[in-house]
């Protein structure tokens, strides 16, 4: 019903033809609410971003500025729900494999070119090119567009892609395999147009400000390396007259503490809370302290492999060391950062999920203890024969206080000896890529709003796979919710067989934790993804 | 002079050399290569990178390549991490940064440092010289990664003064912290080594027989004491002005300066050969640019040494 409403005040909206100026000294015109004068949004990123260029960013910090600077056939609303983009609707085949989309006549780039089918064709072929060697290449694989995994393998012509523009408003997609969910990946970053004479004239420095040509809400117009980038209004946008904000600034920031101190002092509009300083926040201000759950997970991974320790091949142990760790302790007291706990893989927030009752989510976590001593002892272990390990997480402060809780948990419970180790980031997936480790740190957020982007990692074959976990009906079940209409109770069973065998110990999972200052509004909580969009927000008048 | 100039640029070539190739082999024995990542890029995909790179070449024929280029075009390669800038725009950008705060942090230590070191000398066991020893040795016990965070708080956040970060473009107000929070310990350092200097030359013959010619104080400072005074204080500057520039790592991680620093850290985390070899072979050469400026400065401090 309200978003009925919403739809059709869009549409009454539209139609009156309000100028972007209009909204500069005057109020929101779906809420009413005063908006300040100066519609600049700065935010704080950790890390400088790694391009821009929609077919290479890899990136989250330049995903997030690519998705201003271009907008691809299909967006993101504050829920998360799938809305028009460059494309205005698409049409499907009964079998599920050629999905026809059709591209808005007003759509435009920001030197005033229309978008056409074939800028979308250039985009996607670019994406698969081995001559561009996109790190994403594998994300036109993971759509099934025809021929995208033989041209990646150098075994099928570029121009052998599945994907044509009929005409120029007009593009088809022809799949290798029916995919229901095909039109949500059309909102990710690597299947945005690119602009071919750009990019022909220009090189690897097209993305620069000086060259850049783009066709999304916004226009990159200054970019110091390691210091800030800034995006403007896009003159061009076809949708430009119903865009509040007009400019985006985001500052690098390393340190998570100097950016909070930058925040306080008024120079952000967003900025990350550090772990463990949320609930001091929210007091002092409790406008401006938000948390809110996110698409990732957080877990310990058992090794598996034939290499791997003997002990971990026996799943009461495995069992034991879950049940001992006392979650509210990690997320009230490590974290606190309003963290849910987790007893599953896939968060709950997933969409069309349904977590499954799980039997240790609803045990106390005396009854756990309990049963994890019982588990241990009949697996052999106990004062006598202490169960001994090694734990391995990448060098972090925030990884080391959890590892550290888990360890102390196991040691008063249960006597076991986990030996912490910390390694650097690049030595960590090395490692543990190659089964060298006993115990290993991993967390994994959704490349898309599906639980099979999580469970996949748990397919005997899936190079994500480091604890090398291997169950027939697993790779079963998730085989068949690829192409099932209904897949959500073949994940419920997935999630059992797990909370069974226990390969992995689901720790927590994500949530948003933010300094989000009060005048910002529309920040979309509701997006589990977090994919926002500049032009969805607003500032509103102090 | 000229002749011994001449002759310690040779040496730095094969040193600079033996640099890169220890550097280089180094680098590829550190687990983990650039496109190692959390998502582990499927093997095809990875191989069209690392030949689109030359990665896929066996390690001698990419060191002679990167060599190659460098001495033919100046080219020292792209970034595999930042993919519309190569090395030398890198540091074509971060460098100038890194050059001015850290000659101003440079220039403000030594000038601040050597003031409070002669004060502290020729007022020995005086308040002055009390006050001086005690802020000497705060600024040192104070590194540079302390000093950030406590500048930001009191200047950006209570006293709202300035800015909390950034560079736009080295204007004085986002300038003033970063060069205070790097010169900090090297103030300290240089006020104690020159104090201390500067008390084991006062009480030096030559001195003496100066102040018996009846010369005023201020000349026997000044004309006599102060050049041999120096002479240990500028073997600690050389290796210092090399620090400044590479320690620069924590202002640019605090103020968001944009520096060289974070870019050579930076480099070697994500494992951007390119990049971390460039910066490498900048700071080298630089090291022996420096060395030899301060040997060739002892020659005018101390008249026994003649080259």
């Amino acid at each position: 019903m309200n978003k009925i409403i919403r739809t059709s005040l869009a549409g009454l909206l539209s139609s009156t033809m309000i100028t972007g100026a209009a909204f500069a000294a005057g109020t929101h015109p779906k809420t009413g609410e005063a908006l300040a004068d100066d519609q600049t949004f700065t935010y704080r990123i950790l890390d400088e971003h790694s391009s821009v260029d929609p077919q290479v960013v890899e990136d989250v910090s330049g995903a997030e500025i690519v998705r201003d600077l271009f907008e691809g056939l299909m967006n993101q609303d504050e829920d998360g729900n799938l809305v028009p983009g460059v494309a205005t609707g698409y049409t499907v085949n009964d079998t599920k494999d050629v999905y026809t989309f059709t591209l808005r006549d007003e759509a435009k780039w920001s030197n005033g070119d229309p978008v056409t089918a074939g800028d979308f064709v250039f985009a996607w072929k670019r994406a698969v090119d081995p001559e561009l060697s996109s790190p994403y290449a594998w994300f036109m694989e993971l759509m099934s567009i025809e021929n995208a995994a033989e041209i990646i393998a150098g075994n099928a012509s570029v121009d052998d892609l599945g994907v044509k523009a009929i005409d120029d408003k007009t593009l088809e997609v022809r799949l290798s395999a029916p995919l229901p969910y095909f039109p949500q990946m059309t909102t990710h970053s690597t299947t945005f147009p690119a602009p071919q004479k750009v990019i022909e004239e220009f090189g690897d420095a097209w993305t620069k400000p000086e060259n850049i040509v783009s066709n999304g809400a916004y226009v990159l117009t200054e970019h110091l390396p390691q210091e800030r980038s800034v995006r403007e209004r896009n003159e061009m946008y076809w949708d430009n007259d119903n865009t509040i904000i007009d400019k985006v600034v985001a500052l690098v920031i390393n340190d998570e503490n100097v950016a909070l101190t930058r925040y306080l002092a008024g120079e952000l509009d967003r900025t990350e809370i550090p772990a463990g300083q949320y609930p001091r926040l929210k007091e002092e201000h409790p406008d401006e302290a938000i948390s809110f759950p996110r698409l990732c997970n957080y877990y310990y991974t058992f090794n598996l492999s034939d290499g791997g320790p003997e002990a971990f091949k026996d799943p009461n142990v495995r069992q034991a060391l879950s049940l001992a760790v006392d979650r509210s302790i990690i997320t009230e007291k490590v974290l606190a950062g309003g963290q849910p706990e987790a007893y599953t893989f896939a968060p709950e927030a997933t969409a069309g999920f349904t977590v499954p009752d799980v039997e240790m989510a609803s045990m106390s976590q005396a009854e756990r203890d309990e049963l994890a001593k019982e588990l241990l002892a009949e697996a052999g272990y106990g004062p006598d024969n202490p169960l001994s390990f090694q734990m391995v997480y990448n060098t972090a402060e925030n990884h080391k206080k959890v590892a550290v809780a888990l360890s102390q948990m196991w040691k008063q419970k249960l006597g076991v000896n986990a030996e912490l180790a910390n390694m650097e980031w690049k030595v960590f997936l090395e490692e543990r890529g190659n089964q060298n480790f006993e115990l290993a740190r991993g967390a994994w957020c959704g490349d898309y709003n599906e639980a099979s982007t999580f469970l996949d990692l748990l397919q005997s074959d899936s190079g994500y796979n480091d604890g090398k976990y291997n169950n027939a009906r697993v790779d079963e079940l998730l085989a068949e919710a690829k192409t099932s209409d209904d897949p959500a109770p073949l994940y419920t069973e997935v999630e059992r067989i797990i909370a069974q065998e226990t390969p992995v110990i689901p720790i927590y999972h994500y949530a948003g934790v933010y300094m989000m200052d009060s005048d910002v509004g529309n920040w979309p909580v509701n997006n589990v993804e977090q994919n926002w969009y500049s032009k969805n927000l607003y500032k509103l008048a102090e | 002079m000229l002749a011994y100039s001449v002759r310690r640029l040779l040496v730095a070539i094969p040193t600079i050399l033996l640099l890169i190739v220890a550097c280089f082999f180094l680098m590829h024995v550190a687990p983990g290569g650039p496109f190692t990542s959390e998502r582990p890029l499927p093997p095809q995909v990875l191989a069209n990178i690392e030949a689109r790179y030359g990665l896929d070449q066996p390690l001698w024929k990419q060191l002679w390549d990167y060599l190659y280029n460098i001495v033919v075009h100046f080219d020292f390669g792209p970034s595999f991490k930042f993919k519309d800038r190569d090395v030398n725009d890198i540091i074509a950008q971060g460098f100038p940064i890194s050059l001015t705060y850290g000659s101003l942090s440079f220039l403000f230590a030594t000038a601040v440092g050597v003031s409070l070191g002669i004060a502290a000398a020729i007022r020995h066991n005086t308040w002055i010289d009390y006050f001086a020893v005690g802020l000497g040795i705060a600024a040192q016990a104070l590194p540079n990664f302390i000093m950030g965070p406590i500048l930001i708080l009191t200047f950006t956040l209570w006293l709202g003064w300035l800015p909390g970060g950034g560079w736009h473009g080295g204007q004085w107000q986002y300038l003033v912290m970063p060069v205070i929070a790097l010169a900090t310990s090297y103030m300290g350092s240089i006020a104690r080594i020159t104090r201390s200097s500067m008390l084991e030359v006062l009480n030096s013959n030559f001195i003496r027989t100066a102040r018996a010619k009846g010369l005023p104080t201020r000349t026997v400072i000044w004309r006599h004491a102060l050049k041999p005074t120096l002479l240990p204080v500028v073997s600690y500057l050389g290796p210092v002005f090399v620090y400044v520039l590479t320690g620069s790592v924590f202002v640019d991680i605090y103020f968001s300066t944009g520096g060289l620093g974070q870019a050579y850290v930076g480099s070697a985390l994500s494992r951007d050969y390119a990049v971390l070899l460039g910066v490498t072979i900048l700071y080298g050469a630089l090291t022996v640019i420096v060395n030899l400026l301060t040997d060739l400065a002892y020659a005018w401090f101390d008249p026994k040494i003649r080259y």
